[in-house]
């Protein structure tokens, strides 16, 4: 019986070529990553133009934002949108629907585990292509404030991934979702707003006034886009970021094995 | 054939009301970030919270009212990738006119109605003056903001045929139009001011009406006359993007079948 069962070491190699692939074949569509690029230079001046104007109007400081860190802020931001799942995706709710999980359940890998290495892997090729253009940009526009220590950096890309699970991880127990009721398109949607405005997209959640903040705070959607931002900037302890992103990357991962296997129980796919 | 698509979207009551609420939230967190930036400055590019909201209320609806006629032109690309524009092409129908009306989204009146209660309570709370002028601006400047919106679709759209896989650039003008028309352009900085009001218009839809018609101060190159600008420049928009949509259609030259 153990005899058929793929090793550990085979598993783990099975996952990194799922992130290898993904990895690939979004560095294939190069007109697409242009249109991106654009739309995110665009979008990260109008963005660094309304925080400046905040930081000024506000007398030169806003919850510890000067304006340089503002600018900071906006463009580190503007290479994470892309690489952290922001948008609403049912390509998981339609497998499901469609039958196609069956295929994932077969597979050599946990089902949770091979999605989560295909979206690391598309992670880390838009975080390639983003960080330099972005960064360099934000120089030159309205300038940067970041870290010369190599480590900073390093504990930054360690959040960025935790970050990417985290928020593939609430994508995930949305889509599960369709486990059980036929349309999920409207709680996918509902999920996308509320974790938008909450994880310091549009302006540093510490801006938030004190209630917004603290309902915030006891979310998970801040450790999904702010934490990361938080450390590279050096705002607060990284430890701790770091330290409140592992715990609910635990939970969510805790809570997405039990949906999974008892949505899978019930579940009943046509067809052979 | 509009009734129709129109009644089928009512007709499952709680997924559209569903939908309804999700635009109305949308459209109210899109504010919560305007009032977290005022919470925090009290005055925000020239303007205060009361005039920024009358920016936004306006800016909203008419965002509202073109998304829901001129929304679906967003996804032309894949109608262009699956060849699925070859089967509209040959109905006697105009093409625009048949995307249009495939999928008019009754759902957005969800953000419209946010809109349009902010925007009527702002005025109200500014005691903008209701002389004859004021009033014609209040009720014009919604309706030139939703046209000048849909000629920002449709210039959107028209890109597709030659970017396909790059639609996204189209966002800039579209999105990015209706963000930064949410906001006081005074906030802007220069470059992004002018392209934003030279180049698309969005700086028109809302800033300028909102602020001549609560007597804030408007920033260089805006001029008070320039609130009445909004109809005119929607004129001229639809007139350039009618021809840009039509070079793209000629252009588009089927994926065989």
């Amino acid at each position: 019986m153990t005899n058929t069962e793929p090793s550990r070491l085979s598993r783990v190699r099975a996952l990194w070529e799922l992130a290898a692939a993904s990895f690939r074949r979004q560095l294939r569509y190069r007109v697409a990553i242009v249109a991106t690029m654009v739309t995110n230079v665009v979008f990260g001046l109008v963005r660094a133009s309304l925080l400046l104007a905040a930081v000024a109007g506000a007398g030169g400081m806003i919850a510890g934002y000067d304006a340089l860190q503002a600018s900071t802020y906006v463009w580190l931001g503007q290479c994470l949108v892309g690489v952290i799942p922001m948008w609403a995706s049912s390509e998981l709710a339609q497998r499901i629907k469609a039958g196609d999980i069956a295929v994932d359940l077969l597979r050599p890998v946990p089902p949770a585990g091979g999605w989560l290495a295909a979206e690391l892997g598309r992670a880390a090729s838009a975080l390639l292509v983003r960080v330099a253009p972005m960064l360099a940009l934000g120089a030159i526009t309205t300038g940067l404030a970041i870290p010369g220590h190599a480590g900073d950096w390093l504990l930054g890309l360690l959040s960025v991934a935790l970050a990417v699970t985290l928020a593939f991880q609430g994508w995930l127990l949305v889509n599960l979702a369709a486990l059980w009721v036929l349309e999920v398109r409207g709680y996918l949607n509902l999920y996308m707003i509320v974790m938008n405005l909450l994880c310091g997209l549009f302006v540093p959640v510490s801006w938030f006034p004190d209630w917004l903040y603290a309902i915030t705070l006891a979310t998970p959607f801040p450790s999904m886009f702010q934490a990361p931002i938080n450390v590279v900037l050096g705002t607060g302890s990284p430890w701790l970021a770091l330290g409140v992103q592992l715990a609910w990357v635990a939970g969510l991962g805790l809570a997405t094995q039990v949906v999974l296997r008892r949505g899978l129980t019930r579940m009943v796919v046509q067809g052979g | 054939m509009l009734s129709a698509r129109l009644r089928s979207q009512v007709v499952y009551r709680g997924s559209f009301a569903g939908d309804l609420l999700a635009q109305a939230l949308l459209s109210v967190t899109e504010f919560v970030e305007v009032y977290v930036l005022l919470h925090n400055a009290p005055v925000f590019g020239g303007m205060t919270l009361v005039q920024a909201c009358v920016v936004y209320g306006l800016s909203s609806m008419a965002f509202g009212l073109a998304d829901m006629v001129f929304g679906q032109l967003d996804t032309v690309n894949v109608a262009i990738r699956t060849g699925q524009l070859e089967t509209l092409l040959v109905r006697p129908v105009p093409l625009l006119l048949q995307l249009i009306t495939a999928d008019v989204q009754l759902r957005r009146l969800g953000r419209v109605s946010t809109g349009l209660l902010i925007y009527v309570w702002s005025l109200c709370y500014a005691q903008v003056p209701l002389d004859g002028a004021g009033l014609a601006l209040i009720v014009s400047a919604p309706l030139a903001g939703m046209l000048i919106f849909g000629a920002l679709f449709v210039a959107a759209g028209s890109l597709q045929f030659w970017l396909i896989d790059g639609a996204q650039a189209g966002n800039t003008i579209t999105y990015g139009g209706r963000y930064v028309a949410s906001m006081p352009a005074g906030a802007l900085l220069l470059p992004v001011r002018v392209f934003f009001t030279f180049v698309v218009p969005a700086t028109l839809v809302a800033y300028v009406p909102a602020a001549v018609l609560t007597g804030a101060e408007l920033v260089w190159p805006f001029q008070p006359a320039m609130a009445w600008l909004g109809l005119p420049v929607a004129v001229l928009l639809w007139a350039v993007v009618g021809l840009l949509w039509r070079a793209g259609v000629r252009r588009y030259t089927g994926a065989g079948g």
